[in-house]
């Protein structure tokens, strides 16, 4: 209990400061550290497989290209137009209203999990199941498989749209 | 009767304690053998035979001024070698090295040669693999100068093309030994077939084998892979702008990497502390050899071998090295589910 408040204080606090840093590479790195936290939480929570998986694919590889595009176009700091106090008008009313449903959503979501005996997230795999990697394996292949298979192909669909649209330029 | 946990402590310190002595090792026989290539002596004044030459290095080195550029991003200037350091140590912990062990009587109940046994261990030495390219990228970029970015840049797109074909590999093990845990795949290799011929997976998987140990020359920034440092264009590359123990501490990751990569390919493929002659209580005996020996086989490649050109690699990373590592996997799940284990 006390290593999960640790951490969740680490990746809650490490999230906070992603937003409200001014430069991008502190920020990037903050998230790259909220990430490490939740893989903590998994670890906590008996899914090592979930952490590790955590830490090789969102830290390992995509925040490795997030760097690479903020190194790569050198934006030290925010424009200094937006860091200025906060928005007035239409932007405020809808940051407004984005973080009004944000936060309706999160407490009917808690307010959901409650009941079913402190088990969160309770789907059709509960936590048991997610502890093998075999019985992972035949779970997202078996009983998911058609998800599986399209979502793989929405992402190379989303690969092969990237290459077109960058050859088109040149 | 030594309780549990000091023992535990105990492999903890040894661990860290060979780590270091085994890079000051890497460095003096890296010289030493680069002197022998090149006909020349290496290092003979520090100690017999230059043997005190890395503890010369390191005192040196500790002494020397910290230098900092004065555009740098201080905070990261000094966390990326903290971070280099930390993943380096960090990947071992899961590398067993060594049979169930009483420590010679010492201990009621026989313990694991390791840090820590997690049920996952190849997948968490990815991980941290994948984390320690943050070290480098970020000492590029918060130096503040182009040699290092343009190192780093070289060094991040080289570890991630190469990662991928260093996990397809390790992945078509996993096949065979049906098991994440590096303690069950070594136990998986022990014994021999028709008498004679050991039961490592080097001879079930000898592809995989081979892309695991270019790919690991490549994560580990080596020769004829060392573009990220490559002297006559980029000065030093990353630790262009490092001195002192900083820069002490990116020579000592990288020389750690080197043991923990052959570590983990002499858990793998070579069949971790299994072999003859000796008593399984003796068998890390074994395992310092073999990873001794793919040791020598990293420092001969480096003095032998001319560095390749930047597209060169590249092309060789993702059109020979990751179909290749593809086609053995798909191979090796065919011959797995047909042929039985």
């Amino acid at each position: 209990m006390l290593l999960f408040l640790l951490f969740a204080a680490v990746a809650v606090g490490a999230s906070l400061m992603v937003v409200l840093g001014r430069n991008p590479m502190h920020s990037v790195l903050l998230l790259i550290v909220s990430f490490a936290a939740l893989a903590a939480i998994y670890v906590g929570l008996d899914a090592p497989f979930a952490a590790v998986v955590q830490i090789i694919i969102y830290a390992g590889a995509i925040m490795v290209l997030f760097l690479f595009v903020v190194m790569l176009l050198n934006a030290h700091t925010e424009d200094e137009g937006a860091a200025g106090p906060t928005p007035a008008g239409k932007p405020l009313v809808a940051g407004v209203a984005v973080a009004a449903a944000l936060v309706l959503e999160l407490a009917w979501a808690l307010a959901r999990t409650r009941g079913t005996s402190g088990r969160t997230g309770g789907g059709g795999a509960d936590a048991s199941v997610l502890q093998s990697v075999r019985e992972l394996g035949g779970v997202l292949y078996r009983d998911y498989s058609l998800a599986f298979e399209v979502t793989s192909i929405l992402i190379l669909v989303a690969m092969v749209g990237a290459v077109v649209l960058a050859r088109r330029e040149s | 009767m030594i309780p549990l946990y000091v023992a535990q402590f105990g492999i903890v310190l040894a661990v860290f304690v060979a780590l270091l002595l085994a890079a000051a090792v890497m460095v003096y026989s890296e010289r030493k053998v680069a002197g022998l290539i090149q006909q020349r002596y290496g290092p003979y004044l520090v100690g017999p035979k230059g043997i005190l030459q890395p503890f010369a290095d390191v005192f040196k080195l500790i002494f020397k001024e910290s230098l900092r550029p004065a555009a740098a991003d201080t905070i990261l200037f000094y966390a990326a070698p903290i971070l280099s350091a930390t993943a380096a140590f960090a990947a071992f912990a899961v590398v067993p090295f060594g049979a169930e062990t009483t420590l010679f009587g010492l201990l009621k109940e026989p313990i694991r040669l390791q840090v820590a046994d997690v049920n996952v261990a190849v997948l968490v030495v990815f991980a941290i693999t994948s984390i320690s390219i943050y070290g480098i990228v970020l000492a590029g970029w918060s130096s503040n100068s182009k040699y290092s970015l343009l190192g780093a840049l070289r060094s991040a797109s080289q570890m991630i093309s190469y990662e991928l074909s260093y996990g397809v590999s390790l992945a078509s093990v996993l096949v065979v030994a049906g098991s994440l845990s590096l303690t069950e795949i070594v136990d998986a290799q022990q014994g021999t077939w028709l008498g004679f011929v050991p039961r490592w997976f080097v001879f079930l998987q000898p592809l995989g084998f081979v892309i695991f140990m270019i790919a690991g020359v490549a994560e580990t920034n080596r020769s004829p892979f060392d573009f990220p440092e490559a002297e006559q264009e980029l000065v030093a590359g990353y630790h262009t702008e490092y001195s002192s123990t900083p820069f002490m501490m990116f020579f000592l990751a990288e020389y750690i990497n080197m043991v923990t990569t052959a570590a983990v390919a002499t858990d793998l493929f070579l069949g971790g502390w299994h072999g003859p002659f000796l008593p399984e209580s003796l068998g890390w005996i074994w395992f310092l050899i073999k990873t001794g020996a793919i040791l020598f086989f990293y420092i001969w490649m480096r003095w032998t071998l001319p560095r390749l050109r930047y597209d060169q690699l590249m092309q060789f990373g993702w059109k020979v090295m990751l179909p290749l590592a593809a086609l053995n996997l798909i191979l090796t799940a065919a011959g797995v589910i047909y042929l039985g284990n």
